[in-house]
């Protein structure tokens, strides 16, 4: 049998031999090496995001016993929902008041670290991102002590100064304040991280130069630092508001989606609705909203950073 | 590469040896030789609880020559739940899971029916509890098994000093051990007194607002306690009626005397509320004076475990049964019937209760007076009435009699503490009835 293989590929390289050196050429070729390369990672993707996704769709299409296929009207019996549009409502709030926030302390505290010289640097900017490197269902835990109703460290504390106890996870607007204050203290050191190496890139020369014209602080800041850094800017942006609106982890551990369903956002809810409440299709189609809400986000920032690119 | 060829006659030989040899060989009775069962069972909050069903399954396993696996798979962030959605959707996993309350009907198609296994224990063990035939009887056809383990019932756990200092009830004298209840006067009425006059010693009833289990399960006795339902067994919408409107007013007086931070609370917190002292009363089933046993042990012998108080349609107790469910697709069915019958039994169910401290409850008539709960202290018999041994209680779960499926999603959604603490914060009694209206209709969808 294998002999006969052989044969017929002496025979075949023999009738062909251009095809042969076109597939020498596409080998030799660096794309071609390079989409070997990635392939085990694009084949790991395919497995478990596309798959996934694909999956999600399918069953976003089923009705609730799983049993036939409805087309669209999971949808469009979510849309005559209050509780989804307040989930709706609410994942917006949470994003971008979260993102606002990380992005500004992000900002501010890598221009201290910036300024720090040498080795004192380095330890800084260790200690800082250790909030990001705790893995968030863990230091969430932590959080939810400190927010503890018996015994909450916060409020023991503000009862020296006459303050409280307050609710933090009991009161719509202290566990909505709660919950992005934990994802604020988790995902600013990745802004910190990334303005810190953006700060870097930007020439010492330039503000030397404002600084030879009379440039004060603020207008080195609007006119070098923030151009200079655009693109930084709009990426992590992006990056940060994907992860943002998808999380989970910290909104689960710390509040369930409560009081009164205030803190839900489209992870929890469809967590809630699918697993808990056996509505898989329904769960689907909840998580599946994120989807055109993080693709208009992404259009509209990406293509701001493909004209800046150009204008560079 | 040599080939040696296999010549007709050698080939005729061989196989004429193997087959004589096969039929003329002894049978071999292997260790194993009634095949293998993988078993899923809940991770047990107390510790050392699991080696009696280790024990159990083992010596089962040996008896009838089954391979026996098992998994202890924790409740925690619904490990359970999860499990069980991928293991009907790919199919294939354990040939016994065990599953939380409304799982047999969530999961129907998936499940074996076990009519042949529980008329035999009804028989053996007595009559089961209307909730347990709720949740595990589709149709007349049992969906699953009641499973002793994680079955609980959550009710009052009362601190007898804080009670009768501030609410001048003697919570001993009420219930006491190894003799019927004189629970005549203990009302929905007397519990709010009750409640009022222990927040205003600085020791409110420990009751949550959130939307876990314990939280839906007590507002769940409480509007049965009233003959509020939400949707009737019909599957009809019944929010409007006096009943709910009863049942918001005296829940709206009760969360005014509450802890404030009630409504984030999760089914740790009451827990945590009665070991810290705080609190006169929890509701909930044993594990909290455990753990008192354990850390606080001043708080633990003031502890008792007592009945729901009555109102005007009766006397209900939120009961949260576990099933073991035998699912269709598994390979072993029979073997797994016959561990179920196995784990069912008398002696199973008494090693079971002891192995928890009392905190597993059999859904069975004739299995609650166990020495377990009369002995287990300090302070002694503080168990005795936990598992309601003069059937004074109604055995209920929230959102009942709704059908099943309908129900799961008022309890999951957490639709009743939802609406009482709308009403509490200051909406007004109809929209709240309205939201929850609209709620329920959603819920029909099928």
């Amino acid at each position: 049998m294998a002999d006969v293989v052989v044969e017929q590929g002496r025979l075949a390289r023999a009738a062909s031999p251009r095809k042969r050196t076109s597939l020498r050429n596409a080998m030799g070729r660096k794309s071609t090496v390079a989409f070997f390369l990635t392939l085990p990672l694009i084949l790991l993707i395919a497995l478990l995001v596309l798959y996934p996704a694909f999956y999600s769709v399918y069953l976003a299409t089923l009705n609730k016993a799983m049993t036939k296929f409805v087309g669209l009207s999971n949808f469009t019996f979510l849309f005559k929902r209050e509780t989804f549009w307040m989930v709706v409502r609410q994942s917006c709030i949470f994003a971008i008041t979260a993102v606002v926030f990380k992005a500004l302390i992000g900002f501010i505290v890598a221009h201290f670290v910036h300024n720090i010289p040498g080795k004192k640097q380095r330890k800084w900017r260790g200690m800082l991102l250790v909030p990001w490197v705790i893995p968030p269902a863990m230091s969430t835990l932590a959080w939810l002590w400190l927010f503890d109703p018996s015994y909450s460290a916060f409020n023991y504390t503000l009862s020296f100064f006459g303050i409280g106890p307050i609710p933090w996870l009991g009161d719509t607007f202290w566990a909505r304040f709660s919950v992005i204050l934990v994802n604020v203290w988790y995902g600013a050191p990745f802004f910190l991280i990334m303005y810190l190496a953006a700060l870097k890139s930007v020439p010492d020369q330039l503000y030397e130069a404002a600084a030879i014209d009379g440039a004060n602080w603020w207008q080195k800041i609007w006119h070098i630092t923030l151009p200079m850094m655009r693109n930084i800017i709009a990426i992590t942006t992006l990056f940060s508001l994907i992860v943002t609106f998808a999380n989970f982890d910290i909104v689960r551990i710390l509040t369930s989606g409560g009081p009164l369903d205030r803190t839900h956002l489209f992870a929890t809810w469809a967590f809630q609705v699918g697993i808990q409440s056996s509505d898989i299709p329904l769960g689907a189609c909840v998580s599946l909203f994120m989807v055109p809400i993080l693709a208009v986000a992404a259009v509209f920032i990406l293509r701001d950073v493909n004209k800046r690119g150009n204008e560079a | 590469m040599s080939r040696k060829t296999l010549t007709r006659r050698q080939f005729v030989a061989a196989t004429a040896m193997s087959s004589a040899a096969l039929i003329t060989a002894p049978y071999v009775r292997g260790a194993y030789a009634a095949g293998k069962l993988s078993i899923g069972f809940w991770d047990h909050w107390v510790p050392g609880a699991n080696d009696a069903s280790t024990a159990l399954v083992k010596e089962w396993g040996e008896k009838e020559k089954v391979e026996v696996s098992i998994d202890y798979i924790t409740s925690n962030n619904k490990k359970i739940e999860l499990t069980a959605a991928a293991e009907a959707q790919a199919k294939s996993g354990h040939d016994i899971l065990q599953m939380p309350s409304w799982w047999p009907h969530a999961y129907s198609e998936n499940l074996e029916p076990l009519n042949d296994v529980m008329e035999p224990l009804i028989k053996q063990n007595g009559e089961v509890n209307g909730t347990v035939k709720y949740l595990g009887q589709s149709g007349g056809k049992w969906l699953a098994v009641p499973a002793t383990p994680g079955s609980q019932i959550k009710g009052p756990c009362s601190r007898i000093d804080l009670m009768k200092k501030h609410a001048g009830i003697d919570v001993q004298e009420m219930y006491p051990a190894g003799s019927p209840p004189k629970a005549d006067n203990w009302t929905m009425e007397t519990f709010l007194k009750a409640a009022e006059a222990c927040h205003k010693a600085g020791f409110p009833f420990g009751i949550g607002l959130g939307e876990t289990t314990d939280s839906v399960d007590t507002a769940g006795a409480i509007f049965q306690s009233f003959g509020a339902e939400l949707v009737n067994a019909k599957g009809d919408i019944t929010v409007k009626t006096d009943a709910v409107r009863q049942a918001l007013e005296f829940y709206k007086k009760l969360i005014a005397v509450l802890p404030t931070d009630a409504p984030s609370w999760d089914d740790a917190s009451n827990n945590k509320w009665l070991i810290s002292g705080r609190g006169a009363m929890i509701l909930n089933p044993p594990s909290a004076w455990a753990v008192a046993k354990r850390d606080a042990p001043q708080v633990a012998e003031q502890c008792w475990t007592h009945g729901f108080p009555s109102g005007p349609k009766g006397r209900f107790a939120p009961f949260l049964p576990y099933f073991w469910g035998v699912w269709a697709f598994g390979k072993n069915k029979e073997a797994a019937k016959s561990l179920l019958v196995h784990l069912s039994s008398p002696a199973a169910i008494e090693k079971f209760v002891a192995a928890s401290g009392g905190y597993d409850l059999p859904a069975y008539a004739n299995m609650t007076k166990f020495k377990t709960w009369a002995e287990e202290g300090p302070p002694k018999g503080t168990l005795f009435h936990y598992p309601d041994p003069y059937k004074q209680q109604t055995m209920s779960i929230a959102a009942s009699p709704a059908p099943p499926k309908i129900a799961q999603q008022i309890y999951f959604q957490a639709t009743l503490t939802k609406m009482a603490l709308r009403f509490a914060q200051g909406e007004k009694l109809e929209t709240a009835l309205a939201w929850a209206e609209g709620e329920c209709e959603g819920f029909m969808r099928t």
